[in-house]
């Protein structure tokens, strides 16, 4: 999975291409403490590329929201393709992580 | 009866799934439902990868037939420590971000995405089976 951030507006877009997996969430593991140790605060993961995401991706993206809203932070997903939503919708994320059509969508509601 | 049979590592990982997957193709299943057996297969095969051989390593094997009323048999063996993942309660989907668990979706996935799951012990192994059908609510 490859993982490209970039920084927009006091925020961070977290690209990711590919599969979030067993195999590949720890590498966004790494990649979400290393923005919170940078001291980001406001994290848009874009979906748009991400074709499977399984419980241990969820994981890893609960525990980055948990960590951000401990730091008064925010973590938003955006650009969701139809298995991801599905899990989502499934899983109950959906329900709990703000979700926007487009990264854009979620940079416009940080303000 | 197609088998394949690794040692229960995360470096194996693809290797099962891209098996199952291409099974699943050559029944007839559309690549939006193998997706979503992956999914569920990918939660059964990190469940005995993390947890089966904690002192040693050990293999996995699936078992994957066609029944012939449409619907596929997975069966996934381990002779692991002795674990029924059917017995694990649902998460609280209602929880907030502050309250919801990190864990416990895994089971909850499986079994919202195959159409039977099932768990038995024989002697030493672990046998998780799965019954598939090309939709997933039949």
């Amino acid at each position: 999975m490859e993982i490209i951030t970039k920084k927009e507006k006091g925020a961070v877009v977290v690209l990711l291409n590919g599969k979030l997996d067993a195999g590949s969430s720890p590498e966004l593991e790494k990649e979400i403490e290393k923005l919170l140790t940078d001291g980001e605060k406001h994290l848009i993961l874009d979906l748009a590329e991400l074709g499977y995401i399984s419980s241990a991706g969820l994981r890893v993206i609960l525990a980055g929201s948990k960590k951000l809203k401990n730091n008064q932070g925010t973590l938003y997903v955006s650009s969701l393709g139809s298995m991801v939503r599905e899990v989502f919708e499934v899983s109950g994320f959906s329900s709990i992580i703000p979700i926007f059509p487009s990264s854009d969508e979620a940079l416009k509601k940080l303000g | 009866m197609k088998t394949i049979r690794l040692p229960a590592r995360i470096e194996n990982l693809e290797s099962f799934t891209r098996f199952l997957s291409e099974f699943l193709l050559a029944n007839g299943f559309s690549g939006e439902r193998v997706q979503e057996i992956e999914l569920a297969a990918e939660e059964a095969l990190v469940n005995v990868i993390r947890y089966a051989y904690p002192e040693k390593s050990g293999d996995l094997e699936i078992r994957c037939r066609a029944e012939g009323d449409g619907a596929l048999t997975m069966e996934f063996e381990d002779s692991g420590v002795e674990f029924d993942p059917t017995s694990l309660p649902d998460p609280d989907l209602k929880l907030s971000i502050s309250e919801r668990e990190i864990g416990g979706l895994g089971v909850f996935l499986i079994r919202k995405m195959v159409n039977e799951v099932r768990h038995r012990r024989e002697g030493d192994r672990n046998i998780l089976t799965f019954v598939v059908r090309k939709k997933r609510g039949d």
